[in-house]
């Protein structure tokens, strides 16, 4: 197979195609109307804790959340 | 010590050449090579199995629980079948449709029954279902669609809007941002997020008009 034809401008400036279909996701989902916008936007929160394992020790987890307590 | 055996005699089914280890890397054919005689068991499994423990029933592979794919009909099917999913709901469920026109990277593409096999990228536009005389109305935000042989359609949106939950004020306000955005950009990845603003709701604006 031919190598395929010219990248997507995103893909040349670095982006994955999860980053850019979570952008766009992001975009549409700003532009609903009022009832269901909220109820889009509290689905698509995340809060999870993350932390680095070096020799077999946790080192400190940091929390990454998208809701505005914690 | 029977797992032992019952892997063995799997993966001696199912693989064409033999390493030492074989367990670990199985052969697996294609799916489409999956026939619906292997729903009945793989009969050298059970015949091994029945000659050390002829008293149990033979457990069930997990292939026995596989749903095979719906069979390509020889003669061009009247509908199209559309599964058309969302990461937190299925949109349609193997529902039975004239046409439907997606917004493919290379534009709108339509699909009827009989469509050659395809896989389409999609980018941020209106999706519509035809169903007689009814026209559903989607706007997507990224995603593919699969088009199989047998006339079955598989589309998956990571975002799907009906188009009357647009709000007009808040794409005409996006869309001047983005735009201002872009021309202000420095960066490469500034530049490219302000052109997915742009492209994003410029598809928006021209799905509420068009």
């Amino acid at each position: 197979m031919a190598s395929t034809a010219a990248v997507p401008f995103w893909r040349s400036a670095g982006m994955t195609y999860i980053t850019y279909s979570n952008i766009c996701a992001n975009l549409v989902r700003n532009c609903l109307k009022e009832p269901y916008k909220s109820e889009a936007i509290s689905r698509e929160k995340v809060h999870f804790s993350v932390s680095k394992w070096t020799d077999g020790k946790q080192e400190k987890p940091t929390i990454r959340s998208d809701s505005p307590d914690a | 010590m029977f797992r032992q055996v019952a892997n063995r005699l799997l993966t001696r089914s199912t693989t064409t050449y033999t390493t030492t280890g074989a367990a670990a890397t199985v052969c697996r054919p294609y799916a489409t090579d999956v026939s619906t005689e292997a729903s009945t068991g793989d009969s050298d499994f059970i015949e091994a199995w029945k000659k050390v423990t002829p008293n149990i029933d033979p457990p069930k592979t997990p292939i026995q629980f596989m749903e095979p794919r719906p069979p390509t009909p020889s003669t061009l099917p009247s509908k199209l079948t559309v599964n058309f999913v969302l990461p937190y709901s299925s949109e349609l469920s193997k529902q039975e449709v004239d046409m439907v026109i997606v917004p493919a990277t290379t534009g709108q593409m339509g699909i009827l029954p009989g469509h050659v096999p395809t896989i389409a990228e999609l980018k941020p536009g209106l999706l519509s279902v035809h169903e007689g005389s009814d026209v559903k109305k989607y706007f997507i935000s990224s995603g593919f669609a699969f088009v199989h042989a047998n006339s079955y359609a598989d589309i998956l949106a990571v975002e799907a809007i009906p188009i009357d939950r647009i709000d007009k004020d808040q794409v005409q306000k996006g869309l001047n941002e983005f735009t201002q955005k872009l021309s202000s950009a420095s960066t490469d990845l500034d530049k490219a997020e302000a052109q997915i603003g742009v492209d994003v709701h410029s598809a928006l604006n021209s799905a509420l008009t068009g």
